[in-house]
């Protein structure tokens, strides 16, 4: 690994002002990916900052009708070992359960994982799917936006030099969500591709769904999913959902699967993910 | 301004420091300065879980830790694992089920292992192996190794 300088500030204005300082600095929280990252040449920072000792960094504060504040260095294992958070989003404990291994979930962030913008981010479908928004701070303010704009491009994010993303917002929910994903093993594996879904429903019909898309755009994305509003609950609806979604992907080719495998993938895990978080709405009634 | 870190720290219970590059991994540190070499390098990207040591009572693969994080943190590596001279209950189970050939994954599993049964004495088979889903083993298969794990686990609570 190149040599760099580390610093562990206090704050979030020691943070910023060291990132403002240093163009190439890197944030670091759990670094299961910045590490293998830079070992491998792909980034190579001059200053690593540790935003571990960072108050702000590591709320994980859930109040009913405000919704969760999730710090961006929050570590994976935290999340559903929260039991108020695990009932309120169990779609996002279980999200926390299947990134990496139990090592991995002892590190890394979902905050780190919206940073690192991997078209494949496990956790990006279902924050998008959750309307999760990203508070960010940096030498000119603090800035809020939605995390289905963070990702720009594979591995590139909305921040500007100096900025730093504070924490992950997400309303509270009214219905039910689901992420699921295809890899070919059990566990330890990058997605194929992968499904968000959030629904909430009025009157046994649905109200509106969100949909996004893990590994099969260059970023994830989101699916234009407002026909759906107004749908009874049927087969025919999770069918128009899967190729709502089917219809949006954008996948290419490689080692993990073909474009039509993908395309096929898609339309099914949003079936699936749709009548699952269909089912967490009813039950949470 | 290349500059060397004082990093202070707490081994295995001991107080340690050591002198590190930020760059250095933890693992490094511990095999190539400490001279804790019970830790072993399998993958150094964070899929093979040879490495695993305990940071502040979570198990971590130190290949993914840099040194300097140690500052301050509570490690526990496969070295802490025994009580004095007398094998744990795990590293017995091990032995005894075989569960090892080459053994560069073992102390990986062993730490893994007992950071489990501390905090659930009676995992059932399904949850030993999801948690140990992050060490590969490429000799024995897992069975020998789940066998293992679930004979300490009766042995710890004897």
């Amino acid at each position: 690994m190149k040599w760099f300088d580390y610093q562990a500030p206090r704050n979030i204005g020691e943070a910023v002002e060291a990132m403002t300082l240093h163009p190439t600095a890197r944030p670091l929280a759990g670094g299961t990916d910045l590490l293998v990252q830079m070992r491998a040449g792909r980034r190579t920072p001059d200053l690593i900052v540790d935003i571990k000792k960072i108050p702000e960094l590591n709320q994980l504060h859930f109040e009913p009708g405000l919704g969760l504040t999730l710090g961006a260095a929050v570590p994976c294992y935290r999340i559903y070992n929260d039991s108020a958070v695990s009932r309120a989003y169990p779609s996002l404990a279980e999200v926390a359960n299947i990134i990496g291994g139990t090592q991995i979930q002892g590190r890394a962030s979902i905050g780190g994982n919206l940073c690192n913008a991997a078209p494949s981010a496990d956790s990006i479908p279902l924050l998008i799917a959750l309307g999760a928004t990203a508070r960010i701070t940096g030498p000119s303010g603090e800035r809020t936006i939605d995390v289905a704009a963070f990702c720009t491009a594979p591995g590139v994010n909305v921040l500007q030099p100096g900025e730093i993303l504070v924490s992950i917002q997400i309303p509270p929910t009214a219905g039910g969500a689901r992420y699921l994903r295809f890899i070919p093993r059990n566990e330890m594996d990058i997605a194929v591709a992968g499904a968000g879904v959030s629904v909430t429903l009025s009157n046994g019909n649905i109200q509106s769904a969100k949909i996004a898309l893990a590994s099969v755009a260059p970023t994830p994305i989101t699916v234009d999913a407002s026909s759906l509003s107004g749908a009874p609950v049927n087969d025919d609806t999770l069918k128009k959902a899967g190729e709502l979604a089917a219809a949006a992907a954008k996948p290419i080719t490689d080692m993990r699967g073909t474009a039509d495998y993908r395309r096929h993938l898609c339309a099914v895990l949003t079936r699936r993910a749709l009548a699952s978080a269909i089912a967490a709405a009813k039950e949470s009634k | 301004m290349e500059r060397k870190v004082h990093v202070q720290t707490t081994i295995n219970g001991e107080p340690a420091e050591f002198l590190c590059e930020p760059r250095q991994s933890l693992l490094e540190c511990l095999r190539d300065i400490l001279n804790l070499t019970g830790t072993k390098e399998g993958c150094n990207d964070g899929n093979c879980g040879a490495c695993t040591v305990t940071m502040d009572g979570r198990i971590v693969t130190s290949c993914l830790v840099l040194g300097v994080e140690a500052e301050g943190a509570e490690i526990t590596t496969i070295e802490g694992i025994a009580r004095g001279n007398e094998l744990h209950p795990l590293q017995k189970a091990f032995l005894e089920e075989a569960a090892l050939q080459c053994g560069i994954c073992t102390p990986g599993f062993i730490v893994a292992a007992k950071a489990l049964l501390d905090q659930e004495p009676h995992p059932t088979e399904e949850r030993i192996r999801w948690w140990l889903a992050n060490n590969l083993c490429r000799c024995t298969g897992y069975d020998k190794i789940v066998k293992a794990v679930q004979k300490a686990a009766q042995e710890v609570t004897l």
